[in-house]
């Protein structure tokens, strides 16, 4: 029997809201199946499992908010028999996207705190309809009862609170950050005028979906760059470094509803630029719907912000616990560059770094950051 | 007492007539012809050619006759042939009957009733064969009944010719054949009926749909399926107290309605379930309506746009899925 607990969606989070179970008793679970979708304080966070197996049971009620580590679900490891008692009703695996179920049936189940995830759809489409939850029973009394259905607004989740609530969770990360990690800064001009006559003669011969947006080929150097310095890419924890195999570089996105998040795009070293760009793209429309993976949320390895579009010229980041460095690009603009002794106007970008004094110093990070700036000049490279 | 529907409208018109000297019929044919539909046969000779008036084809121009009359202190009962002809009288409707105790700020009122026929299922194609009942429904200022049994087809005239606003009222050519036991005490203009009660599913409908529709909740009765039949009657103001009631007992909606389905009276019903019984629904509020053709004149044809027995059955069958006990 494998125990599937809540993970930690990031530093800043301790407890979520199971808002749905995406399996049910009797499904078969592959390795990175998303399974559920839990409420944290920033998003609706879809979690991943790692484990092979089929599931056995599902111990908490969709509503309800448990700690990071409680167990959320067994499953039964492969060739496992399921111990005799308590059979849960089994359901016909819910293929793709949103399971049906009509508001009748979802009101009865709030009101007698069942879980939804496990009971079998009767309903015209397979939808989980007032029958079945009336012929269904509650949730064990371990897991603990649920309080009636809030009323009114709080139907919806997050709902009016979600902003003072990723307010309070970033506000929590980033004091923490800013109270353990001693930072160090550095910045560096970057010149851009090959690479953004690279970037417009690659783009002429692409169909403008497959167009290559300057961030791209940020990510990618932080991410070739990070693979040579892995002293910029891991977690400090439990009072070492520990660096990562891979490079998944966190991604800053500002959230319509105000606050930030940045979940992982995964082994950027490794991608292509056009993969990165339809990777990123997608990550972007997820977290302004609010699904995110919880891999994305916790993998991070590394974060870049890039306040570029607001016309600032620099940005010194705090960085994301447990993270050691975090890259930082401004708005590429013109300015006066100084070349053999020849003053020109050159299109320029300054790449900042901010990162953990516990971890490296002031030169390393400054060869880190050199091998940046000198992969964006050569982007024939990325 | 056991009249057709077509005797019982005679009937509550002569009582009318007998009870009230201000009241009088007019309209195409009502008089010496007896009626397009035999309605008022008989009452030329009982009544006088002051009171049964036979009229010109010219809807615009009678019906405002029938608002100068009521605007003088009459009790005018105006018949128009069927509801596709009253669109040519829709202007005194609409912009006056129906307006002036508002423009002139309650100070004039329009006591008039405007009775037509409407619906289809007689193969007289489509001028003369639509349900535009919803049409009117739309209006505010006038009081728009539709009464689907012989007990309502008798007692819904005396309220309406108290009412001192316009009422129209729609009789579904179909029905006034079919015979009830009935008295002859008025009933109200103001509620809808449970017409057979039920558990497992609401089907809401008025005038000549609701025989198809009891017809339907019997077959589906006999397949384990009860369903509650719901007859608005009064499609303007709607009662929707009635129809809540029943959703949220039932908690699934079909709603049958002969008009067509893009912005007919069974959308503005089924928004109305949305909006006040959302969390009450097992599942998503349907509807039977006519084919979005015009009304065809073949009869195999004709019968196939229209709202049948076996296709509410069928959509009732999407609707509970595999309900217990049923076999849909």
């Amino acid at each position: 029997m494998i125990d599937f607990t809540l993970p930690s969606l990031g530093a800043d989070m301790d407890e979520g809201r199971l808002d749905e179970w995406l399996v049910a008793p009797g499904d078969a679970v592959e390795r990175g199946q998303v399974v559920a979708v839990v409420e944290t304080a920033k998003a609706a966070v879809e979690v991943e499992c790692w484990q092979e197996g089929t599931v056995h049971q599902l111990l908490v009620p969709v509503g309800e908010t448990v700690p990071v580590g409680q167990v959320i679900a067994t499953l039964l490891e492969p060739g496992e028999e399921p111990p005799a008692v308590t059979p849960g009703p089994r359901t016909p695996p819910s293929s793709e996207g949103r399971r049906r179920i009509t508001p009748a049936a979802r009101q009865a189940a709030a009101d007698r705190g069942i879980d939804l995830g496990a009971i079998a759809g009767t309903g015209p489409d397979g939808a989980v309809t007032l029958d079945d939850v009336r012929g269904a029973t509650p949730a064990p009394a371990a897991v603990g009862a649920v309080e009636p259905a809030p009323s009114g607004g709080e139907r919806e989740p997050g709902g009016v609170d979600r902003s003072t609530e990723t307010r309070r969770a970033i506000a929590a990360a980033m004091s923490r950050s800013k109270r353990e990690i001693p930072h160090y800064y550095l910045t560096q001009p970057v010149p851009l005028e090959a690479t953004l006559e690279w970037l417009n003669r690659e783009n002429a011969s692409r169909p403008v979906t497959e167009r290559l947006l300057p961030v791209v080929l940020q990510l990618k150097a932080v991410a070739l760059a990070a693979h040579e310095y892995p002293d910029m890419n891991g977690f400090w924890s439990d009072g070492c470094f520990q660096a990562a195999e891979s490079v998944h570089v966190g991604v800053a996105i500002a959230l319509r509803q105000g606050g930030l998040v940045a979940p992982a795009l995964h082994d950027v070293a490794s991608k292509s630029l056009q993969q990165i760009g339809s990777d990123l793209s997608d990550l972007v429309r997820r977290v302004r719907v609010g699904s995110m993976r919880s891999s994305e949320m916790s993998d991070p390895t590394l974060t870049v912000t890039s306040l570029g579009d607001e016309g600032v010229e620099s940005v010194l980041g705090v960085i994301y616990p447990p993270q050691v460095a975090l890259v930082g690009f401004g708005k590429p603009m013109e300015r006066a560059w100084v070349d053999d002794g020849r003053v020109r106007a050159v299109p320029t970008l300054v790449a900042s770094l901010a990162a953990d004094h516990r971890v490296s110093d002031g030169r390393r990070g400054a060869l880190f950051l050199a091998a940046i700036a000198d992969l964006l000049q050569h982007p024939e490279r990325l | 007492m056991r009249l057709t529907y077509r005797e019982a409208v005679r009937e509550s018109i002569r009582d009318a007539m007998r009870s009230d000297p201000r009241v009088f019929l007019m309209g195409e044919d009502v008089a010496r012809y007896g009626g397009t539909y035999a309605v008022s046969t008989g009452l030329l000779d009982e009544f006088g050619p002051e009171r049964v008036r036979d009229t010109p084809l010219s809807e615009l121009g009678f019906v405002g006759v029938g608002i100068g009359a009521a605007l003088g202190g009459m009790r005018p009962i105006v018949e128009v042939m069927t509801v596709n002809f009253s669109l040519l009288s829709l202007d005194q409707i609409v912009n006056t009957a129906a307006a002036l105790r508002h423009m002139s700020g309650g100070q004039f009122s329009v006591p008039l009733v405007v009775r037509m026929a409407t619906g289809a299922g007689r193969q007289l194609a489509a001028q003369h064969s639509h349900s535009l009942e919803c049409w009117y429904a739309h209006i505010p200022g006038i009081t728009v009944l539709a009464p689907a049994t012989v007990e309502d087809a008798r007692g819904m005239l005396a309220p309406a010719l108290k009412d001192p606003d316009p009422v129209v009222i729609f009789e579904h050519a179909q029905l006034y054949n079919r015979s009830e036991e009935t008295g002859d005490a008025p009933v109200d203009i103001t509620s809808a009926r449970i017409r057979r009660a039920g558990d497992d599913v609401t089907l809401i409908t008025y005038g000549g749909s609701l025989p198809k529709t009891l017809d339907a909740a019997q077959t589906l009765s006999e397949k384990g399926v009860s369903a509650e039949v719901v007859d608005l009657r009064v499609l303007r103001p709607l009662d929707t107290d009635v129809i809540m009631q029943s959703v949220r007992k039932t908690h699934r909606a079909l709603v049958v309605d002969e008009g067509w389905r893009s912005g007919s009276l069974a959308a503005e019903v089924m928004a109305r379930i949305v909006e006040e019984a959302f969390f009450d629904l097992d599942a998503p509020p349907a509807r039977v309506c006519s084919r979005e053709v015009p009304m065809p004149y073949a009869r195999h044809l004709e019968e196939a746009t229209l709202p049948q027995p076996d296709k509410i059955v069928a959509a009732v069958g999407a609707l509970v899925g595999s309900l217990r006990g049923s076999t849909l």
